[in-house]
């Protein structure tokens, strides 16, 4: 089964990322995918270079960011595990490297199931029913 | 609060790892599951009370050298009381503590274990069931009731099949090591067997009532892309995690929601997942740079389908040269009949039925319901309404898994009047 991990920081300290987090990060990275369960990850850039599209009362607006929220949106990864808890853990290790190596930073990662074959039983209703 | 299910997590993360290294120390791949079990049992005892150590891997590698010790302190204990009894115990050669080089073993790298512990679990003094068993139980980190679940059998009995195959490995004393140069490919040929067979136990449940069984297909991926990363100069490796990516991408639209199953032809390819048919191709691609094989021959077939909008626009020419070369570097009654139904799609029902047809005595495909069904498929098409019904109904006749029955009975059935 598949969970996107979506990675928020809340409180990033006013110094770069250490190099040796970034090591790390790419270390962590690599043994995931080599257990073969790393589908795929990507940083993502600070709100302000990306847009927002809403639809209120049924108008559409879009407007540029950054946006004003309280946790900016980091990065994303995308696993195929066995379990939730499977997913929990590699979150888990990714989390114990910025808490050991980016003192001060804080944040939170969402672990998201993505919809797939075996949430279409006879039993399982989803986006995928067409009856 | 931790609870078990989170510790076995933990446990599929590092299995592979901490047997590949404890078989290292013991020179002992059945000695190392003992042990790594055992400190299984103690993580279960302790990190449900205590929460999940800091490093689990080394947590667990330490765990179970204490283990090892503890045990090796007992067997000499043991073997003193015996060799006071038993005369012959003396002749025994002194023993070697196998955990002395415990430190020095600590911070070697891994990879060639994993590899040592891939190629002792399917090695060939071991029976293919024994060899899925052992290979899910160590480097997938699974427990005995999953494999018991995944393949429909009581879970005694993979616990029988994981303890004889241990003692298979220790009657014929097989060291953990690499094989030499001389049988590595066809040694690394069993090992893509063994991955594949279990990929295909879940795409094509050969019993049971259900037609795919996800969870398994993805254990066989899972274990796939773990050799790839291992192996990846080797052509074939890659030739099959591309197969299995591409077969899998076609998972949620092999069944109805209601679970019955929809043969590729009928298949709503908008449910297709287009990520793994990406991985499937980008491994595809690899192994065809670096030369191919069997599997990228199949996996090459499946980009046919992967690639194509519907069954219409499918390339079948290409599709039938591939079986061709594939039919002559790999023989199989299986491979001409896919050929034939191939060349059936490119050149029309008459021509395939005759190639099926041709295959109708193999003794091989005395009992494969596919042979009967592609019969009856060409039979159909060509207007020959109760022959062909005739041919589901003995499909439906041979095959083991309930849903597949119901799906050629169904088709039989809508050839009545």
């Amino acid at each position: 089964m598949r969970y996107l991990v979506l990675l928020k920081a809340a409180s990033v300290p006013n110094t770069p990322p250490p190099p040796e987090l970034m090591a790390a990060i790419i270390a962590l990275g690599e043994d995931a995918k080599n257990a073969g369960v790393l589908l795929d990850t990507q940083g993502l850039q600070p709100s302000a270079a990306g847009s927002r599209v809403t639809l209120s009362r049924g108008t559409l607006t879009s407007a540029d960011g950054p946006f004003t929220e309280s946790k900016e949106l980091i990065s994303y990864a995308l696993y195929d595990v066995r379990s939730r808890e499977d997913a929990v853990e590699w979150t888990n290790r990714f989390m114990k490297l910025h808490r050991d190596l980016w003192p001060g930073w804080e944040g939170e990662a969402d672990v998201l199931k993505v919809f797939g074959p075996e949430d279409f039983g006879s039993a399982a209703g989803g986006p995928g029913d067409t009856a | 609060m931790t609870g078990q299910a989170a510790v076995e997590a933990v446990w599929r993360i590092e299995s592979g790892r901490l047997v590949a290294t404890l078989a290292r120390i013991t020179r002992d791949l059945a000695t190392a599951e003992d042990l790594a079990q055992d400190a299984f049992e103690v993580a279960l005892r302790q990190w449900p009370r205590d929460g999940i150590p800091d490093n689990p891997g080394a947590w667990l590698t330490v765990t179970a050298k204490h283990l090892a010790v503890d045990r090796h302190r007992r067997a000499v204990t043991l073997d003193r009381k015996l060799a006071g009894i038993a005369s012959e115990a003396a002749s025994r050669p002194s023993e070697v503590d196998p955990m002395a080089d415990v430190d020095a073993d600590i911070d070697v790298p891994v990879q060639d274990d994993m590899l040592r512990l891939i190629f002792t679990a399917c090695h060939p003094v071991l029976t293919p069931e024994s060899q899925v068993a052992l290979i899910l139980r160590t480097l997938g980190g699974l427990q005995t009731r999953e494999i018991a679940r995944a393949f429909l059998v009581p879970e005694a009995t993979i616990g029988q099949r994981i303890s004889r195959a241990k003692k298979t490995l220790s009657d014929h004393q097989v060291r953990f090591e690499l094989p030499d140069a001389t049988e590595l490919s066809a040694r690394l040929t069993a090992v893509l067997g063994v991955v594949y067979l279990i990929f295909n136990e879940g795409y094509s449940a050969s019993t049971g009532d259900e037609w795919t069984r996800p969870a398994l297909c993805n254990d066989a991926l899972r274990l796939g892309r773990v050799l790839a990363g291992l192996r990846p100069d080797e052509p074939e490796v890659h030739g099959l995690v591309a197969l299995m990516e591409l077969q899998a991408s076609r998972i949620p639209a092999r069944t109805t929601d209601a679970g019955e199953p929809v043969l590729l032809a009928d298949q709503d390819r908008r449910r297709w997942d287009r990520l793994l048919i990406r991985r499937g191709l980008e491994a595809l691609q690899r192994a065809e740079d670096l030369g191919g094989g069997v599997y990228t021959l199949q996996a090459a077939i499946a980009a046919c389908h992967a690639r194509a909008r519907s069954v219409e626009d499918t390339d079948w020419g290409r599709i039938v040269a591939l079986y061709t070369v594939l039919g002559h570097v790999a023989p199989s009654a299986v491979v001409s009949l896919n050929r034939a139904v191939a060349v059936g799609m490119a050149e029309g029902p008459g021509r395939g039925l005759e190639l099926a047809d041709r295959l109708a005595d193999d003794p091989s495909l005395a009992s494969y319901p596919q042979l009967p069904a592609v019969r009856g498929t060409f039979l159909e098409r060509l207007g020959r309404a109760d022959e062909a019904r005739r041919e589901f109904e003995r499909a439906a006749g041979l095959t083991q898994n309930r849903s597949e029955r119901r799906l050629y009975l169904a088709r039989a059935a809508s050839l009545h009047g």
